[in-house]
């Protein structure tokens, strides 16, 4: 029944998100990390570019630039917004 | 947001708060220069008791008062997910500060107010310092202060400073809330009704059966127990004894309602609720003009971080680097000195060579004292000391990049390789200033840089590897030996030796992370800050604390080592020969402490080339890698019977008969990779908390060593 949910994970360069969840696989402190900085539900991102190997992904959020890595990303599901 | 908040001053419920300045804020919100500023030349480093974060206290005066301020570590949050959380919160609630200031970056107001809405629940006197307005005005963001100020219902002062702007102003303030002429305790923080009522009935449940200490505020502590916080609950359940079962009942009750009311955990919730606030005050003060964005820093990052482009970028500034620490230190002879040029690096070995002089006529009247003073200080100190200029413009140069914003990129770009040998990103900066760039750097302060790595285990494999980089004083065994042995490829040989020694601390942290310190690999989760110019004084200041750690090391640990292994190798004297003519210095040396030491090791030291005397260098090294050519200096110097300087040692040893290429190659793989000296190993137990830690690293990194120094040493033997 699992359909395809869009992650961060799954958005290209330049691609425009809203934040729908964290979900709650990771260690605790990773969640919590993740909130700290500002990934919370509702939070607008936009993927600004992948690290020469592809991994980590950095994210423009609140008007400041973060970088995460592609396990992370996995683990935040976001729905498309027009940019 | 309603006001009832004060509490009377009368009240026992109310501390007596010591008058002390504590400084918070996010980190890249110019924390330490808006310090800097405040403190002018007043600050010292110090630790938090009990634990390993190094912090910076100073003193702000205004009139003729002194108020003592201490710069708390820059964190986003206040968990008890990361050390540096921990510590600056338990700084607030266990030293009771009488005020805390909060750095907050203007440009990045939503973000950093979070921090704010955390340090209002803890009902401790606050004033925002809205730093960097500078940067914000310039990308078109109004902050309406005055109405910032009365929705956090705490004084907020506009500042710059990298330029000292608003400055003053932030003094004057902070005094009057000491004085309690300006009120500065925040506003309630309002996280909706459901969770409202929650928290006061927790907090209700917290002060009836808990003999509360008078530093806690029931109410941050039931937010804290709401969130599922461990170091919270801990406290919380020493002051309850036996009766926080009730408590902790209580709190899980609270937690299934709230997370069935909302469908999300309560940390999510809270977490979210401290954005409103945060996004609420934004959209009532902060107007933009012009809809910018961080040009400049996106067009560098296109280039700096492009695909193909980066890496070369990278491998260039790091090559620019060494070019320039090189040339400037050592190379280029450009401070004016009695008419003529020298290098830094000559000066100082210049200044050495003077005191060698002036004692020399001691040499016959007082032998003793000479050879302490000629060996131990001149020699010994005066070695590392020589060391100075190329560390301090190393350590400049990489502060001015840390401070660029540089830094975050690299880790950004090489993230992904490190994670494939079970470090990341940031260890990068911890490897490259414990020597990772092929010479030069302190594995002291690397380890200390591993600091910024969240993860425990990624930062003890760094930490564990870190001292496999070629560090400053290892330099100068390659150098003799290399002059000695290797003297038409001496670029060729330090490029294997740097390759060398990147292959087996990979290697090592693979193995150690496969096998000794296993468990998964965690998130990198890092603010990749906007570049800007340096700040000149800020670097300097950061150059000179590290430069004087290492000359104070020079001055102490260094020195008394000297002393004691001059007193090795010198006591027991030999006695008269029959013909009575003085022992050589061979005789004396063989006689001495040190060399029946040497001698015992030899059976095994021999299968990787070392002889007696070698050992007496290593044994040295051991406790500081800066002593090892010191040593052999001092070995093979009482070799010759007039013992002075004539030939370098280099010449000495490519003339010894029993020294070869091959031997001089194992001993530098082994000078490489051996037990780090002592004052790393006093640093990485005390920044892994544990002297378990240190003792494996000693004996790991030195069967490593060994291993490898007789491998090389007898296939050398094989092929001839």
């Amino acid at each position: 029944m699992k359909t395809a949910v869009l992650t961060l994970f799954d958005l290209v360069s330049g691609q425009s998100a809203r934040i729908v969840r964290i979900r709650n696989t990771g260690a605790k402190g990773i969640r919590q990390r993740l909130l700290d900085m500002g990934i919370t539900r509702g939070a607008v991102v936009r993927v600004e570019r992948h690290a020469p190997m592809g991994d980590p992904v950095e994210i423009a959020i609140l008007s400041y630039r973060l970088a995460l890595r592609m396990n992370e990303a996995r683990e935040i599901e976001v729905e498309p917004v027009e940019a | 947001m309603t006001a009832s908040h004060l509490p009377d001053a009368g009240s026992p419920a109310v501390p007596v708060r010591k008058q002390v300045i504590a400084i918070a804020g996010n980190p890249n919100a110019g924390k330490t220069s808006l310090f800097n500023r405040l403190t002018g030349a007043s600050q010292q480093v110090g630790n938090y008791p009990g634990v390993t974060v190094e912090h910076k206290e100073g003193v702000v005066r205004h009139g003729d008062r002194r108020i003592p301020v201490v710069d708390l570590p820059g964190t986003y949050s206040l968990t008890a997910y990361s050390l540096e959380e921990r510590v600056a919160r338990d700084f607030i609630i266990d030293e009771q500060p009488a005020l805390v200031v909060d750095v907050v970056d203007a440009s990045n107001l939503e973000r950093n107010l979070y921090l704010a809405v955390q340090l209002m629940e803890m009902r401790v006197p606050l004033v925002i310092a809205l730093n960097m307005i500078d940067v914000a005005e310039s990308r078109g963001i109004r902050i309406d202060t005055a109405r910032l100020s009365l929705l956090l219902g705490v004084p907020v002062v506009a500042t710059v400073g990298s330029r000292g702007r608003g400055v003053d102003e932030l003094v004057d303030i902070c005094t009057a809330v000491l004085d309690g002429t300006v009120n500065a305790l925040p506003q309630t923080v309002h996280y909706g009704h459901v969770v409202d009522e929650e928290i006061t009935g927790l907090a209700g449940v917290i002060a009836e059966n808990t003999l509360l200490d008078r530093r806690f505020e029931p109410a941050w502590l039931a937010v804290k127990l709401l969130e599922k916080d461990p170091a919270a609950a801990g406290r919380v359940r020493l002051m309850a004894g036996v009766r926080y079962g009730l408590v902790d009942t209580a709190a899980a009750a609270a937690v299934l309602r709230i997370e069935r009311h909302y469908g999300e955990d309560t940390a999510t919730i809270i977490a979210e609720r401290r954005y409103g606030v945060a996004a609420g005050a934004v959209r009532q003060c902060m107007s933009r003009t012009v809809q910018s964005r961080m040009d400049l820093t996106d067009r560098i990052d296109n280039v700096v971080c492009g695909r193909i482009l980066g890496p070369v970028i990278l491998v260039g500034v790091v090559a620019a680097l060494f070019f320039w620490v090189f040339k400037l230190s050592d190379e280029w002879a450009w401070l004016p000195w009695f008419g003529g040029w020298v290098s830094p690096t000559g000066l100082v070995n210049w200044i050495f060579a003077q005191l060698s002089a002036l004692l020399a006529p001691a040499r016959h009247s007082m032998p003793m004292l000479h050879s302490l003073f000629d060996a131990a200080l001149v020699r010994g100190v005066g070695g590392v000391l020589g060391f100075v200029p190329l560390i301090f413009f190393m350590f400049l140069f990489i502060a001015a990049l840390e401070d660029s914003g540089y830094i975050a990129r690299v880790a950004f770009i090489l993230d992904r390789l490190l994670r494939m040998f079970g470090m990341q990103g940031n260890s990068i900066l911890a490897l490259i200033v414990s020597g990772g760039l092929g010479a030069g750097g302190c594995a002291v302060p690397g380890i200390m840089a591993t600091r910024t790595l969240r993860e425990e285990k990624d930062r003890l494999v760094t930490m564990l590897v870190a001292p496999f980089m070629n560090c400053g004083a290892k330099m100068p065994v390659y150098a003799v030996l290399i002059a000695a042995f290797f003297p038409a490829s001496r670029t060729e040989m330090m490029l294997l030796l740097w390759a060398i020694s990147w292959f087996v601390a990979l290697a090592a942290a693979w193995t150690l992370r496969r096998f000794v310190i296993r468990g998964e690999q965690t998130p990198f989760v890092m603010e990749l800050p906007p570049y800007h110019v340096p700040v000149l004084r800020g670097v300097l200041l950061h150059t000179w604390e590290r430069t004087w750690l290492y000359i104070k090391k020079a001055g102490t640990v260094i020195l008394a080592v000297n002393i004691v292994l001059w007193a090795f190798m010198y006591f027991p004297r030999p006695p008269e020969r029959p013909d009575g003519k003085a022992p050589t210095a061979a005789e004396a040396l063989a006689h001495s402490m040190a060399g029946r030491f040497g001698r015992a090791l030899e059976p095994v030291s021999e299968l990787a080339g070392f002889d007696w005397r070698t050992n007496i260098a290593l044994l040295g090294g051991f406790a500081a890698k800066e002593v090892v050519v010191g040593a052999l200096g001092t070995v093979y110097a009482m070799d010759i019977e007039k013992g002075g300087d004539s030939a370098p040692l280099a010449a000495r040893l490519a003339a010894e008969p029993d020294w070869s290429p091959r031997r001089a190659f194992a001993m530098m793989l082994f000078v490489m990779l051996y037990a780090p000296c002592m004052t790393t190993i006093a640093v990485i137990a005390r920044e892994s908390g544990s002297w378990k830690w240190a003792a494996f690293a000693t004996l790991y990194s030195t069967t490593i060593a060994f291993v490898i120094a007789l491998a090389v040493y007898q296939a050398g033997r094989l092929v001839g």
